[in-house]
């Protein structure tokens, strides 16, 4: 067993670039994912009935579908309307369309619970526009949704080990070459569980540091 | 793509559906029976079951899968598709479950507690009659939106060999060189699926506010 670990050891530099991989795709899926979902969320709680039920049917629609069935049809179905992408950018796409779903319904929960005067006197000291929402509107939506933004990357990081099965060579990709090279199944498996609970440690102490600020500035 | 493939994408969706019961049937009692650890506050079993929770919930279907896959027959335990496919959903639900059930517990009222004790109910009727009914229905919300992440997950089942759905799809798509059509037809089967559940949840959640309000 000791054995088993050591060959493990003897292959850390491909686990880390799987763990940086991991880490990279879910970083920039987060990113990407919230900007699209700040533009889905205003079009979900518009008055024009006909924008509100689009993005309505693909939120739901997107959160009705499985994660890894997604990425298939990225990866192998756009071809068939000539999209062609490469692994890479087939399951950053993927994970950022999909996840971009989540968090709008997430930030749409948290903005209608939002309280009205903290904006109607930001409009009444003449704040409008894009400078209303950066100033008045986002501070408290981030702190309010942060605790349930990060649940979501949570999924956003497990979801990216599905694709492992579009030969991105993510943390469970690496796991399981070193598993094939070196039949260590054991020791290759469990490495990169313990690593996956590490980088879900590391979002959970974000989340509750989000927290503690909520809390001072309340 | 022919009717055959179709009915070939259906009997995956059967297999879907079974395993996910079957994972969803065993992980409810064993995430409830883990709650109930924790919340019994045992020194070192809490503990334990308390990193277990942490680091399943951590733990991604695939890597946990292809663990349970690969490495217990390497220490002598035969283990088949079908059976690492169900161990691996119990073990991922049952996790989720047992945050459900402990959140409700939490939040059990102790006066209701206190009450049956001083009436001289004793430990298993307490439970029985007094606290699993008022849980169940807080929990339940919970429970179902459990139901529905875990039938999300269940594709992942095809990477071990296991015949569902979405493995379905993917034979029927390398051998008519044509993988759009039966993907779509394997998301007309997923989203009814979900789309029911979570309708479930959204109708469990109204009665019981309706019920408050009232």
């Amino acid at each position: 067993m000791i054995r088993d670990f050591a060959i493990v050891w003897s292959e850390r530099d491909l686990l880390l670039s799987g763990l940086g991989n991991t880490t990279i795709l879910s970083v920039l899926s987060a990113i990407a994912g919230l900007v699209i979902a700040f533009v889905l969320t205003p079009a979900l709680m518009s008055k024009r009935r006909g924008l509100a039920l689009t993005v309505r049917v693909f939120v739901d629609g997107m959160r009705c579908v499985p994660f890894l069935l997604f990425a298939y049809i990225v990866y192998y179905g756009l071809p068939s309307f000539g999209i062609r992408l490469d692994n890479w950018s087939s399951g950053l796409v993927a994970l950022t369309v999909y996840h971009a779903a989540y968090l709008a319904e997430i930030l749409r929960g948290a903005w209608a619970a939002q309280p009205r005067e903290p904006i109607e006197a930001g409009v009444a000291f003449g704040f409008s526009g894009p400078r209303l929402f950066r100033r008045i509107i986002l501070p408290p939506l981030l702190l309010a949704a942060g605790p349930v933004i990060g649940n979501q990357m949570i999924q956003i990081v497990k979801d990216s080990a599905f694709l492992t099965i579009i030969a991105l060579p993510e943390l469970t990709h690496a796991a399981s070459s070193i598993q094939s090279r070196h039949y260590v199944p054991f020791a290759a498996f469990i490495t990169a569980v313990v690593l996956y609970w590490g980088l879900c440690l590391v979002i959970e102490a974000g989340v509750s540091g989000i927290d503690r600020l909520a809390a001072a500035r309340r | 793509m022919s009717a055959a493939d179709v009915l070939a994408i259906l009997q995956g969706a059967v297999v879907t559906v079974t395993l996910s019961l079957v994972g969803i049937l065993i992980g409810l009692p064993i995430g409830l029976g883990l709650a109930l650890l924790r919340w019994a506050n045992i020194p070192f079993i809490a503990r334990a079951v308390a990193i277990y929770v942490s680091v399943l919930r951590a733990t991604p279907l695939v890597t946990l899968l292809l663990l349970l896959f690969f490495a217990l027959p390497n220490i002598g335990v035969a283990i088949g598709p079908v059976s690492a496919a169900i161990l691996a959903l119990v073990m991922n639900t049952s996790a989720f479950n047992c945050e459900v059930w402990r959140a409700a517990l939490m939040n059990f009222p102790k006066e209701q507690y206190e009450a049956a004790q001083s009436v001289g109910m004793h430990a298993s009727l307490r439970f029985r009659r007094i606290v699993l009914p008022q849980i169940v229905r807080v929990s339940l919300p919970g429970l179902v939106n459990e139901m529905s992440l875990l039938i999300k997950v269940t594709p992942v089942l095809a990477v071990v060999g296991v015949v569902d759905i979405t493995r379905a799809a993917v034979r029927i798509g390398a051998e008519t060189y044509e993988p759009l059509p039966p993907f779509l037809v394997a998301i007309a089967m997923y989203a009814p699926i979900v789309f029911a559940l979570v309708s479930l949840q959204r109708f469990i959640e109204r009665r019981q506010l309706a019920a408050e309000a009232a």
